[in-house]
């Protein structure tokens, strides 16, 4: 890290000369400032460079943490890998025979992301269209706020908007929701997320350059032809990225589903139903007082890892599809 | 200064160099003295600036007309209403007589989408879609007609050829249109503009982003295209002026100052604004 | 000029009659322009319509039992004596600690990404890496970020046994607090929470409950009690069991972090840290670089040249930015949950390793609760928070408008 911009130090190095002659002692003095200086150069890389070593050291510890911790889980009497990846019941706490197959949890998740992403993703690309090619400004004066506004509020308020608001309206509709259920949930994350598609969709569409608008107009296209047969293909890598990034939000997303979906891990489909993600189980973990080193524990890193890898490929992949459409139109 | 602008017109010379017993052309593009496009008492802003001051002009019909002039004298502006591009532009507002064959471009009868159809444009630079290269000129066809596979494939294939692309490109209509070279590109997007079948092309500066090979290109293209459809080209190549227009078009400062035959304006101007704009002395 | 195939007309476009009966009525496409258009404008007034739905539910739950005392009262086991004035606190305490710490190494990573810009491909390749690691870092859950914040801030895992408990201690002292037959409290220093209990003993040092040192006077279990107050007030029997309480400064400190404020404000640094890099860094790429080359040019070296002009030029986006981070953190629940768990508290934080607990896990714990009571005070909760967030964007709205004119 130190080293980073090593070539840049030769910089600081003179490389004038000077036409008037100097005496020695000067030349010694000028010579020990420069130094001087350049060790406070050096002392501030290495500084920053630290700093910046730490995000490193962070992402290091992450992968470690989760790593040794997990490999412990599977070292347990109780669980092996196999019964993590193929058993289909989770029910690490409750007395009785205990199983570790993350399969109930990891359905849950999806199930809800699922959900989320559609509605997010409808009602972000519409929102992205509608503000990158229609909006008039005084329309997109309230609207791009109300986003952020969106998007800044606490995921627990969410939750707490799902729990005492989403899911008595569920239930007023049909009487078969549950007092914790998949969709109030999933609803409540897809508005949460909204904002993330509704935003880097919107840049993307944005980016793309006016000359292809006018192509169409020119060729006697509405505004409708421009935004849906040109404007959103041309962006479509960006928009990819919108819902990879937006994905990854929703599998992470922890306040809404521990307060709004229930806590019974369950492989079932129904969105009625109580039904626990990987998130929920790992907050109900953290309220329960487990003990530090029982199989119960160790779960909980298990679950963190597979959560870990699920988001981090999603954005990985998002981050890639972005890369990649920007180098088009710049 | 508009009557020297009429009166030129009116003698309606008939162009050096090419046939005009052109026999098989069709009624949509008659190759005669018609009148493609009207201006009339024409003035238009961009928000408090007025940026054309009473213009009055008449195009003639498969002609080449060019403006020229130096920079902000308003010609791509005019240009640009007459397919009403400018409608996109907030502030952007004209008042006057403009009309297309007889149609009131300003009528609230007229729609844009079908003006635009009917007169079709190129811009600056060449703005292919991000699509392959039969995409590209089946765009605007598919916008506007109903076509079997076969028709559009047929008519892909012709405005490729009108676009004298084709041998370029036939091997390989699904890729890319963004791989073309510019002059490529600049040509593609000719071929888009008339497989919709307009009657006239405005043309806003089309070689001013490309090498001179690819500009000698486009400038034959523009000569042969001329055979069936209206062409008003803006400009700011004095030698490309005089060797693809038949008639010329000085503005200067929001008005125009003189339009005649090319040859006439070129060799003998008569407003020595223009005089001294042609030979170099500021532009 | 190739021929007369090149020069004719497509024959569908020669014909005008034909191509009139080929075109698309111009009206189904206008009323298809429509139709999209409405539907766009609805949709995006959806997310209006869900805001405004948000804060009318909350609102109106919310403001019954929203009142001065909400704000200043400790809570309470009974809803209407409720308060979340510990969580207020908390809140101040993690958020502030979070930010001291995110804040100097975000800004410090952003100015060496965006102006110490490497040239050997080799140094390029791991600046390209840190960068995706940044955005890496900035998708990961914040839950994980709490896994991360119990195993490493909490328990020290490697380091120390694995229980949380403090195992090096620095400014607490241990006694063991006697009651007296005059009803008197005694208290007898002790070394650490796991000694054995106090044997009293004449002679031995004692405070009493101010904490001044007194003459402890032990006697038998069936001696006598001395007559006079003064003496009586400093005497125990020698069977007397003591209780162990512990006396913590306000600087106490112990290893591993345990469940306290500092593990949970260095959590949260963490979760913030991509925020604030990001934000500085787009605010560094903002100051032109004509600035830049104009100190170059008058001969300031690098750091120079960063602390006396890039620096204050991107200081109002910096400061944006790390106001917008600050509000994520004081939103944020689940890495928090993963630390202090759901605790009942009635004080606020009294120095960095004490238990806290902050507005939004506060918020969580009544909603959680069945009674709809409780409902009623996590939304009078959710109103003090989002008035909160509400100020905090405010000023960054305002700072933002005011500092960003000149710039650009």
């Amino acid at each position: 890290m130190i080293a980073l911009c090593v070539t840049d130090m030769n910089e600081l190095k003179p490389k004038t000369t000077l036409d008037m002659p100097l005496s020695p002692e000067s030349r010694v003095r000028g010579r020990a400032v420069r130094r001087f200086r350049r060790g406070i150069e050096w002392l501030i890389l290495a500084l920053l460079g630290s700093s910046t070593g730490i995000t490193l050291l962070v992402t290091a510890a992450i992968i470690m943490v989760l790593g040794v911790e997990t490999v412990l889980f599977f070292r347990q009497e109780e669980v092996s890998v196999g019964e993590f990846f193929f058993s289909l019941q989770w029910n690490p706490l409750l007395g009785g025979e205990k199983h570790f197959g993350i399969w109930p949890l990891l359905t849950g998740t999806l199930m809800i992301s699922v959900i989320g992403l559609a509605v997010a993703v409808p009602m972000g690309l519409i929102t992205a269209i509608y503000l990158s090619e229609y909006a008039h400004p005084k329309i997109r004066a309230v609207l791009k706020p109300a986003l952020e506004l969106l998007a800044g509020i606490p995921t627990v308020v969410y939750g707490f908007f799902a729990l005492a608001f989403i899911t008595p309206l569920l239930k007023w509709f049909h009487e078969g929701f549950n007092s914790y259920n998949a969709l109030s949930a999933g609803i409540a994350v897809g508005i949460l997320i909204i904002p993330i598609v509704s935003s880097i969709a919107e840049d993307a569409m944005r980016a793309v350059p006016n000359a292809l608008r006018e192509g169409v107009y020119g060729l006697g296209g509405t505004r409708f032809d421009a935004a849906v047969k040109v404007v959103f293909p041309a962006a479509l890598s960006g928009i990819v990225a919108a819902v990879l990034l937006a994905m990854a939000r929703a599998v992470g997303e922890t306040m809404v589903v521990a307060l709004a979906s229930g806590s019974t891990p369950r492989l079932a489909y129904d969105p009625r139903l109580e039904t626990q993600t990987m998130t929920g189980f790992m907050v109900q973990m953290a309220m329960g007082d487990v003990s530090n080193f029982g199989v119960e524990y160790y779960s909980l890193y298990a679950v963190a890892a597979t959560l870990f890898v699920m988001t981090f490929s999603l954005t990985l992949l998002g981050a890639w599809v972005r890369r990649r459409y920007q180098e088009k139109y710049e | 200064m508009n009557n020297t602008a009429e009166n030129a017109i009116q003698q309606n010379m008939p162009r050096p160099g090419t046939a005009a017993a052109d026999s098989g052309a069709p009624a949509s593009s008659p190759k005669t003295a018609d009148i493609a496009v009207r201006v009339d008492n024409f003035n238009a802003w961009y928000g408090e600036k007025h940026a054309l001051k009473n213009i009055s002009l008449n195009v003639p019909a498969c002609r080449v007309t060019a403006l020229i002039g130096p920079s902000g004298c308003g010609k791509s502006t005019l240009l640009r209403w007459i397919n009403r591009m400018n409608d996109t532009i907030p502030g952007a507002r004209a008042e006057g007589t403009l009309s297309v064959h007889g149609i009131d471009v300003f009528s609230p009868d007229t729609d844009v989408v079908e003006l635009r159809r009917r007169v079709g444009i190129v811009f600056q630079k060449p703005n292919p879609f991000p699509k392959s290269i039969f995409e590209n000129v089946a765009f605007g066809a598919r916008l506007h007609l109903k076509l079997s596979r076969s028709e559009l494939h047929g008519l892909v294939e012709w405005a490729l050829k009108r676009a004298a692309l084709w041998e370029e490109v036939r091997d390989r209509l699904h890729h890319s249109a963004l791989s073309l070279s510019g002059g490529q590109q600049q040509r593609l997007c000719i071929a888009r503009a008339i497989a919709v079948g307009p009657e006239v092309l405005l043309m806003d500066e089309p070689c001013s982003a490309l090498d001179p090979k690819s500009t000698a290109a486009i400038e034959d293209l523009i000569w042969d295209l001329s055979e069936q459809y209206t062409i008003v080209i803006v400009t700011h190549n004095m030698q490309q002026a005089s060797r693809v227009s038949d008639i010329t078009a000085f503005m200067y400062l929001g008005e125009l100052l003189e339009v005649g035959e090319t040859d006439q304006v070129f060799q003998n101007p008569a407003h020595p604004q223009t005089r001294d704009y042609i030979t170099g002395r500021f532009g | 000029m190739n021929g007369e195939s090149r020069l004719s007309l497509h024959p569908l476009l020669a014909d005008p009659e034909g191509l009139r009966a080929r075109l698309r009525p111009v009206a189904g496409r206008h009323r298809k322009e429509r139709i999209f258009y409405f539907l766009c404008l609805a949709v995006s007034g959806m997310a209006v319509l869900i805001l405004a739905a948000l804060f009318g539910a909350i609102t109106l739950m919310g403001i019954a039992t929203f009142s001065w005392k909400f704000l200043t009262a400790p809570p309470s086991p009974a809803a209407e004596e409720s308060g979340m004035y510990p969580a207020i606190m908390g809140s101040v305490w993690v958020v502030l600690l979070a930010m001291l710490t995110a804040l100097p190494l975000g800004t410090a990573s952003a100015i060496l990404l965006e102006e110490y810009r490497p040239r050997s491909p080799l140094m390029r390749r791991i600046q390209h890496i840190i960068e995706l690691n940044i955005t890496n870092l900035a998708g990961v859950p914040s839950v994980v970020y709490g896994i991360l914040g119990l195993t490493v801030f909490v328990y020290m895992f490697p380091l120390f046994d694995g229980t949380g408990k403090p195992v090096r201690e620095w400014g607490v002292v241990y006694y063991d607090q006697f009651y007296n037959e005059a009803d008197t409290v005694l208290l007898v220093p002790v070394n650490t929470l796991d000694a054995p209990p106090v044997q009293p003993k004449t002679g031995m040092l004692a405070f009493d409950a101010d904490f001044h040192p007194v003459n402890l006077q032990v006697i038998g279990e069936d001696d006598p009690w001395p007559e006079d107050p003064e003496r009586a007030r400093v005497t125990l029997r020698e069977t007397d069991m003591g209780g162990r309480i512990s006396e913590k400064t306000w600087y106490y400190f112990c290893l591993p972090f345990g469940r306290g404020v500092l593990a949970g404000a260095l959590t949260l640094g963490l979760v913030i840290l991509p925020t604030i890099i990001i934000a500085a860094r787009e605010a560094l790429r903002a100051v032109p670089d004509s600035l830049r080359e104009g100190a170059f040019a008058l001969g300031a070296s690098r750091w120079q040249t960063i602390y006396r002009v890039t620096l204050p030029a991107a200081l109002p986006g910096i400061m944006t930015g790390s106001i917008l981070a600050m509000s994520r953190a004081i939103g944020e629940a689940a890495p928090l949950i993963m630390i202090s768990g759901i605790v009942f508290l009635t004080n606020p934080p009294r120095h960095l390793m004490d238990d806290f607990t902050v507005m939004p896990l506060q918020i969580f714990n009544w909603a959680q609760r069945p009674q709809t009571d409780f409902h009623a005070l996590a939304a009078s909760g959710i109103i003090v928070l989002l008035a909160i967030l509400l100020v905090f964007n405010s000023i960054a709205l305002l700072i933002r408008q005011r500092y960003q004119k000149p710039l650009s």
